[in-house]
């Protein structure tokens, strides 16, 4: 039982609160830009790896400096969405899908050249399970996610129910051609949808630098979770995709538990391969996801 | 004085398709102005070009005397003119009041006064302010609709089929309150298919078929006019007989 | 002398590799271009062909399933069908979705796909791949052997190209881009929408397969990362919108021309200083997206236009005629 929670549950939630936070991202991309963004990732590793800088820069830790970094990729971003993708904003979605793609790319490349692709860590020394826990094994780090997702989380319903450019991005994702009649500002709530998606992803990166180490495919292996979260939450819903991320997680580390038997139900292998197995039966069966996002 | 709202021989369309061939068309202050006409005769278009979502390819659209031609949206409503869609007019996932304050996006002040002035109009919202407005019946989600596009006191506010689909004892408080409203002195242009419980509130109206005028009168002389009785009023002739007497306005 | 026959086995070489990439192309030619399917997992289906005719063609090896030593053409067949059939399965459930979920589907069939050659170690010797793979004409002596290999890839692509040409010309051609363009419009005027589009995916996974299985015999060795499955994709995407998406001359243009551009790069980088060399694989990378973007903003057609097939009689009056990489208004 103890095995269960400490190798299989614990991480389940740390990595579903990862998911979770990338995958608002990702919804609120689609509910207001209104297209997949496969840059996503890239756009997280970048993240990191400017974390990472900032860690070797000034010797802090990563999550004194990961605000830093925040804002240094929202700026990258916007700079990103005025010249790859403003261009697009009247043009079919699909068209923006291959920008983004192209992008994810391009971003990947760029970090590659910058930091190479050698595993590097954003800490060093090993994390040990904390003493007054046990037997319950959580590290310090495990605990510094899961809080500061949790806040993170309040942030984000606080600025999307009470402030004015939050209601406004609802409104836009809710109704695009009505916000325009009433006056709002898309471009405002555009770049605002890039800072909270960026700032987001950002801290989804760094959590999982923390959990475990820094590569550049680290945001990639992520995009399809990440996807599959948003649409199992329901597109354009971000609490959905909270709830999305938290479910993939879990069901990924639970995927490997010995349910019957003593080999793990599907082989470790093959975890990345759980989170599509959702995706696509939430896309078969129930597109509108569990909370009734928007359906295509 | 100009006219609060005046189109002058406005052609326009979607891409290349022209769908308006000309037309003209004033609202004074104070007014309401009724626009009938067949589907698919571009009133809803009409609507569409004076609030910029469309490109004008010929003609003038003045507001209060300035020209406001192809001006995107989000001035059009800084410059005082309001818009309620026939559908889809109000957003479904916010609650009645977050609807109310996107009213008031353009404006940097408080909404929360104006919010009470229009619960004091439309009371049924008061009691569902908290609810998502996508939840609310239809004649509540018009009382919304309206009452988003009146959180700014615009000069001019256009309403494309307010009553459509709505029961009939909607249909006439929404007429009631288009009256009231406009005695509280905001303009109305106004689309509808109700035309003859339109014409009565109505101090002028315009027929439009085919992108073009075709009528224009008092609401009480194209009530009158055989030819649009024929077409629009579903009757064997003039209406005139039956609108004496209630809400009709004088001329 | 001696050099220009390196130039001569270099241009061959040029000439094969575009024309296994414009067989890639025009598969995706044949989603992406005339039906508006995004397939992102190019490098799946491809993966599916090049498995097959390795596994099929080699002799027998302790590591990996094989010794089948089928003969070459017909295990290029079993390549194409086995593809076509995983392709049939993504469409069955994907193709009625919008094109981001469909995008996001098949990168993700390819990410499965991937998973499974690493994992079943017993059938592909997962990581290590499988090599010694027969290569057609391989036992014709130098320069012959090469150059029947090449004759026999651009002779491929030729009947591919005949092939589309007349598909795109014929009733099939016209609706599937009525699909494109209208597809409320081609439903209403009776056509089974979603047939149609899944007998392109089908076809253009086909081709895919088809293209996996003439690299395994090029490389001669597979693993499964088989050119680094996203940026294969991601070429053959930017091939097929840089020559033109929805012209089948385009697409082979494309990839014959993008193919040197990424070929040439290569040459040039291989000669900077080691540390440099490395990186600057990113460098290219980067630049052809580069390129994808510039072609995208400034001339979605691509090089050579979209030539449009008579409207089908039945879905005559159509508005707007917009290609899909158009700037289409709503
Ligand atoms: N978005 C659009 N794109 C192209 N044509 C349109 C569009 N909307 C309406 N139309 C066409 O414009 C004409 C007028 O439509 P509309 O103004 O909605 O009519 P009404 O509101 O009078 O019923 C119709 O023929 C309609 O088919
Ligand atoms: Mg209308």
């Amino acid at each position: 039982m103890m095995a269960f929670l400490n190798f299989y549950l614990i991480p389940g939630v740390v990595l579903g609160c990862i998911y979770a936070l990338g995958a608002i991202g990702i919804s609120l991309t689609f509910g207001i830009l209104r297209f997949s963004n496969f840059a996503h990732g890239d756009t997280m590793t970048l993240g990191v790896y400017i974390t990472l800088s900032l860690v070797q820069f000034s010797g802090l830790h990563p999550l004194l400096v990961a605000p830093l970094a925040m804002v240094l990729t929202t700026g990258i971003v916007l700079g990103l969405d005025r010249t790859f993708y403003k261009p697009f904003r009247t043009s079919p979605a699909i068209m923006l899908v291959i920008a983004s793609f192209g992008l994810m790319l391009m971003i990947r490349s760029v970090i590659q050249f910058f930091w190479g692709v050698q595993l590097q860590a954003l800490q060093t020394g090993i994390q040990m399970p904390l003493e007054a826990l046990l037997p319950v094994r959580f590290s310090e780090n495990h605990l510094l996610i899961i809080g500061a997702t949790v806040l993170l989380m309040m942030a984000v319903h606080l600025v999307l129910t009470r402030t004015k450019i939050g209601k406004a991005m609802r409104a836009t994702s809710d109704n695009p051609e009505l916000a325009a009649l009433t006056g709002i500002d898309t471009e405002v709530v555009i770049r605002a949808t890039w800072a909270m998606g960026a700032s987001l992803a950002v801290a989804a990166g760094v959590f999982l630098g923390l959990d475990t180490h820094v590569e550049t495919m680290m945001g990639f292996k992520l995009l399809l979770p990440m996807f599959a979260a948003a649409i199992l939450g329901g597109i354009g819903k971000p609490y959905g995709a909270v709830a999305g991320g938290l479910v993939i997680g879990i069901a990924e580390e639970l995927s490997a538990y010995p349910w019957i038997g003593t080999t793990p139900l599907l082989s470790p292998g093959y975890k990345g391969g759980v989170a599509f197995a959702i995706m696509v039966a939430m896309l078969i069966w129930k597109p509108q996801g569990l909370f009734r996002g928007r359906q295509f | 004085m100009s006219a609060m709202l005046e189109l002058d021989a406005i052609s326009a369309g979607y891409g290349e398709t022209e769908i308006l061939h000309g037309i003209d068309l004033h609202v004074e202050r104070g007014e309401i102005v009724v626009i009938i006409g067949p589907n698919g005769a571009g009133k809803t278009t009409a609507m569409k070009a004076i609030f910029g979502l469309l490109n004008i390819t010929a003609g003038a659209i003045r507001l209060a005397g300035e020209e406001i031609t192809n001006t995107p949206p989000q001035q059009v409503v800084t410059r005082g003119v309001a818009f309620v869609p026939q559908s889809a007019n109000v957003f479904v996932s916010l609650t009645v009041e977050e609807n109310l304050e996107m009213g008031a996006y353009v404006s940097r002040d408080d909404p929360a006064p104006r919010i009470e002035e229009i619960f004091e109009l439309f009371p049924p919202l008061r009691e569902k302010r908290r609810q998502a407005a996508g939840l609310l019946s239809g004649g509540q989600r018009q009382m919304v609709a309206m009452g988003k596009a009146l959180m700014l006191h615009p000069k001019i506010l256009l309403l494309d089929e307010p009553t459509a689909g709505l029961s009939p004892k909607y249909r006439s408080e929404i007429f009631r309150i288009v009256q009231d409203i406009n005695a509280a002195g905001a303009t109305i242009l106004m689309v509808e298919q109700n035309a003859k419980q339109a014409l009565m509130v109505a101090h002028r109206g315009y027929v439009l078929v085919d992108g073009e005028n075709r009528h224009s009168g008092t609401g009480r002389a194209l009530l009158d006019d055989d030819e649009v009785a024929r077409m629009f009023l579903g009757a064997s002739g003039g209406a005139s007989g039956k609108n004496d007497g209630n809400g009709g306005r004088p001329a | 002398m001696e050099q220009y026959y390196g130039y001569f086995l270099y241009l061959l070489s040029l000439l094969t590799m575009g024309g296994i990439y414009a067989v890639l192309t025009l598969g995706l030619n044949v989603q992406w271009g005339f039906t508006g399917l995004f397939n992102a997992g190019i490098a799946g289906f491809f993966a599916v062909g090049a498995y097959v005719q390795a596994i099929l063609t080699t002799p027998i090896y302790a590591r990996h399933l094989g010794g089948y030593e089928w003969p070459i053409p017909l295990a290029m067949l079993a390549a194409m069908a086995l593809s076509a059939v995983v392709g049939y399965g993504v469409a069955k459930i994907c193709i009625r979705l919008r094109a981001d979920y469909l995008a996001i589907a098949t990168i993700g069939i390819a990410e499965i796909i991937r998973l499974v050659f690493k994992n079943e170690g017993w059938a592909t010797n997962g990581p290590r791949g499988i090599s010694q793979i027969p290569k057609a004409f391989e036992d014709l002596p130098q320069p012959w052997n090469t150059l029947a290999f090449v004759a026999m890839v651009l002779a491929i692509v030729m009947v591919i190209y005949l092939a589309l040409e007349r598909a795109r010309t014929a009733p099939w051609g016209r609706v599937m881009t009525a699909i494109r363009e209208n597809e409320a419009a081609a439903a209403a005027a009776g056509k089974n929408v979603e047939r149609f589009r899944l007998e392109s995916f089908v076809i253009g996974s086909a081709l895919m397969g088809l293209g996996g299985a003439l690299m395994a015999q090029y490389l001669k060795q597979i693993d499964p990362q088989v050119s680094d499955p996203l940026t294969a994709t991601f070429l053959v995407f930017v091939m097929l919108i840089a020559g033109g998406s929805a012209n089948n001359k385009g697409a082979i243009l494309g990839a014959m021309l993008m193919w040197t551009v990424w070929s040439a790069t290569e040459i040039l980088t291989s000669r900077l200083p080691d540390e440099f060399a490395i990186r600057s694989a990113y460098v290219r990378i980067f630049l052809i997206g580069l390129i994808l973007q510039f072609i995208l903003q400034r001339r979605p057609q691509g090089i050579l236009p979209e030539r449009r097939p008579k409207p089908h009689p039945r879905l005559r009056g159509d508005r707007a005629p917009a290609a899909n990489t158009g700037s289409t208004k709503q």
